[in-house]
């Protein structure tokens, strides 16, 4: 009965080709329909074709894809990550706070935001490898724990870093940069270089190798031999060094920030990655999926008003989009339960 | 004993591959406690099954207060009266006493529950049973007995009149066993019928009227208790097959050195004071009944689950085993029980699967090596025979056979000396079987050494050189195989000391 069973066919002719196979279907799906929205918001709106849509689109994109591939870590070994949203502004408010209110270097400012997130990860990491506490309800009271702290830091005060055209206002051209006239997106540069580097982590390295089967199968992984908690620690540092780099992505696209705000954010990042075909259980995805899904969420933000849908029904929108992505989810895992 | 309450005839049920029940017969009068004997796997617990309607018979009649009855499901069973008392318990912790007896048919007073008389209702009950139990107490406050208790008093509050006990003793303590044995003859003087599964040779003695033997899915006989010895039951249960196959003596040479040694080894109540030795191209087998502890010993062990005291030697070291990580660079393998919960990564290619446990050696610089791990993959792909297309196969779509070979090339790529194999061939057909066993006497040859634990008594006399019996968590026998027999092995297995 066995030998029988040995080769179950799976797929049809389309997911069988080898090239869908490579790349993946639901990358592939994903971004049919990131072509499809980009065409369908150009055919209703003249203005959305403009170039200054697609810095701003942009502007959108940077922070939520380092939140979002930070947190694709997380995701991969089962667990989650709620602090990002708000941890991602009170690193950042602290870091523009040091810059602004206390005169010291901008590169003190980055370090520090860098620095606090990759802290808050640790601690994250902690609290669920050691102390046992679900990834969920872990990550949720640091939640808290930031919201609070970012404001007691900077005295209740709203923070904006250096602007554009200022002396220190650097940070700023990191992600957009000019150029005779033209203002140039450079951020993309550096989300496809670590989207390149992760993917490469991901899928060649030993760390990468075990986060992916710890949150396949946990307990396979830790009888052969594999430190579960040393890794699933690994993925949620990784995931607060890219929160503090997503602070400065957004210190440097938008304006002021409040503190004990960013509430929400996380769950659009959590979104994008789904959407890119991470598994909420855990164990498969990718980060060039979870770009995918960044992508998807930054035009529908940006698009969404061209068509004259403000921001309530974005979230209506995001809520349906999101809800098919898991739907997804959840057909693949049947299949794997057979 | 009464008239006859229950009559099934004849009773057929085959599953994909397996012929789980071959004309069956089973009888039970009113008033008397009727013990279903056999080994693992004999089909004791897929013929209760038939009855309650969780599975649908192939063929033959179940006739039940003088009608010829087939029940769909266990809720219209219950409501006939014939209800299973499980050996897992099937409570809810949080929920009270009470709450948890009337689950599902709650008290009602108008639109709400009413607790209060839930309450009362239960204690009638108990009273009713001389059970001292509060009825208003979390059921998860309980000892397992009391627990128990609950079960049987909610069997009986469905105004049952066959109860069948699926191993009711197997958690309980001595005192809880007695407790329970009251109740039991307490259910017979009320002309109950009552179906008593277990595996304690003693207790089948103690409670029980008539004795009913399967052996391999078939109807052996019955007996009446009383007119029977211990030994008569265990022959009828192990049968007179002779496995031509069997191992006559032990392969190991005299002088092999030992090279794992376990000492008095404690891990809560499944592995006490456990002390074995396994010798270099020995297989070991580890035979007993279904929570014997033996896989529970092989976990700790292994560093799986934490022990409480004990002294491991590997090759007359001692060595400090608290995690799978420690056992691992000690050279043992462990081949779980559960291969898709423990042992695979199904999601995840064969070649990935096959190095999980030795990724170290297949990097180039920080990177993996694609090329070399596939090779590795690729060979013991060749050496096990594993049927697939090619290493970068999903495991999830291979057949059963198939992944114990990729689990078994995971560790056979890590080199390891030592490999516990845990059923190794369960869910596993006939000819992956050989193959495995095959497999496992060319790792001997080459000097590699194995702990086999298997719940099939022709596959421990086929395949060991010596043989560790277990009984609730205790060693209750060791057996050279020259004097091995099945009868000697299922004396100690049902041993309590």
């Amino acid at each position: 009965m066995a030998d029988k069973t040995a080769n179950k066919k799976t797929g049809n002719a389309f997911t069988n080709n080898p090239l869908v196979k490579l790349i993946g279907v639901q990358k592939i799906v994903v971004l049919l329909v990131l072509i499809l929205l980009i065409v369908f918001f150009r055919a209703n709106s003249t203005a959305f074709g403009k170039y200054s849509t697609l810095l701003s689109i942009m502007d959108y994109t940077y922070y939520l894809a380092f939140l979002a591939m930070g947190v694709t870590f997380c995701l991969l070994t089962g667990g989650v990550d709620l602090s990002i949203g708000t941890g991602m502004f009170c690193y950042a408010i602290i870091g523009g706070y040091l810059i602004t209110h206390k005169d010291m270097p901008v590169i003190v400012g980055i370090l520090v935001t860098m620095l606090l997130g990759l802290a808050m990860g640790t601690i994250n990491g902690l609290i669920v490898t050691r102390g046992g506490h679900a990834p969920f309800l872990a990550t949720l009271c640091t939640m808290m724990i930031a919201r609070g702290l970012g404001a007691i830091a900077t005295n209740s005060t709203s923070v904006t870093w250096p602007a554009y055209s200022a002396a220190n206002g650097w940070t700023r051209r990191i992600f957009k940069i000019t150029i005779g006239n033209t203002k140039y997106p450079l951020g993309l540069l550096w989300v496809i270089l670590l989207m390149i580097a992760f993917s490469v982590f991901l899928n060649r390295t030993r760390p990468g190798r075990y986060i992916t089967a710890i949150g396949s199968n946990e307990e396979a992984a830790r009888l052969s031999g594999v430190n579960v908690k040393n890794y699933k620690m690994l993925a949620y540092m990784i995931c607060g060094l890219c929160t503090g780099l997503a602070g400065l992505a957004y210190s440097s696209a938008f304006q002021s920030m409040a503190p004990s705000g960013g509430g929400g954010i996380e769950l659009n990042a959590i979104g994008a990655a789904i959407i890119g075909g991470t598994s909420m259980s855990g164990g498969s995805g990718s980060v060039v999926g979870t770009i995918l899904g960044v992508f998807i969420m930054s035009v529908l933000q940006t698009g969404l008003p061209y068509i004259g849908l403000q921001a309530n029904y974005q979230q209506i929108i995001i809520g349906l989009v999101l809800i098919v992505a898991v739907y997804i989810d959840v057909l693949k895992n049947k299949r794997l339960a057979r | 004993m009464g008239d006859v309450i229950l009559t099934m005839k004849g009773i057929d049920k085959s599953f994909p591959g397996v012929h789980a029940l071959d004309h069956v017969d089973l009888e039970v009068r009113r008033g008397e406690v009727h013990a279903l004997m056999g080994e693992n796997g004999a089909g004791k617990s897929t013929l209760m099954k038939v009855l309650t309607g969780i599975y649908k018979k192939d063929a033959g009649t179940i006739t039940y207060e003088g009608k010829e009855v087939e029940f769909s499901n266990p809720r219209e069973a219950q409501d006939a009266g014939v209800v299973i008392v499980h050996q897992e318990l099937n409570m809810m912790g949080h929920l009270t006493v009470a709450q948890n007896i009337f689950i599902g048919r709650e008290i009602m007073r108008g639109k709400f529950i009413d607790d209060k008389k839930m309450n009362e209702e239960a204690r009638k009950l108990f009273d009713r049973l001389g059970i001292d139990i509060d009825p208003t107490e979390t059921m998860s406050r309980l000892t397992v007995g009391k627990q128990q208790m609950c079960e049987i008093a909610k069997a009986i509050s469905h105004d049952a009149k066959l109860i069948i006990f699926d191993e009711p003793s197997a958690a309980l303590t001595e005192a809880e066993i007695e407790e329970l044995f009251k109740i039991i003859r307490d259910l017979r003087d009320r002309q109950l019928g009552i179906v008593y599964i277990s595996h304690r040779m003693d207790e089948i003695k103690v409670i029980t009227d008539r004795v009913t033997v399967m052996r391999d899915g078939a109807y052996v006989g019955t007996l009446i208790t009383e007119d029977c010895t211990k030994d008569d039951i265990i022959s009828m249960m192990v049968g007179r097959v002779i496995y031509e196959e069997g191992k006559t003596e032990s392969h190991v040479a005299p002088d092999a050195p030992v090279v794992l040694k376990v000492d008095h080894l404690n891990a809560g109540r499944m592995v006490q004071d456990v002390s074995f030795e396994l010798r270099k191209g020995e297989i070991l087998g580890f035979s007993g009944l279904m929570g014997a502890g033996r896989t529970e010993t092989a976990r700790a062990l292994f560093g799986a689950d934490p022990k409480e005291s004990g002294d491991i030697y590997v090759n007359g070291q001692k060595v400090t085993i608290k995690s799978p990580q420690d056992a691992v660079k000690c050279g043992i393998g462990y081949l779980s029980e559960d291969r898709k919960r423990y042992g695979i990564v199904v999601e995840k290619t064969i070649a990935e699967n096959s190095t999980l446990a030795t990724l170290k050696r297949f990097m180039k610089g920080i990177f993996i090596d694609n090329k070399k791990e596939n090779e590795a993959a690729q060979n013991y792909v060749d050496i096990l025979k594993t049927k697939t297309p090619g290493v970068d196969q999903l495991v999830v779509n291979l057949s059963g056979g198939n992944q114990q070979k990729v689990v078994i090339a995971k560790w056979l790529v890590r080199d390891c000396d030592i490999l516990i194999f845990d059923e190794p061939t369960r869910g596993i057909d006939v000819g992956a079987k050989n193959e495995i066993y095959h497999l496992m006497n060319e790792l001997v040859d080459q000097g590699k050494s194995i702990i086999m634990i298997s719940s099939e008594m022709s596959e421990i006399l086929r395949m060991s050189d010596r043989i560790v019996v277990m009984c609730e968590g205790r060693k209750t026998g060791e057996l050279g195989i020259e004097e091995a027999t099945q009868e000697k092995i299922m004396h100690a297995a049902t041993r309590r000391d």
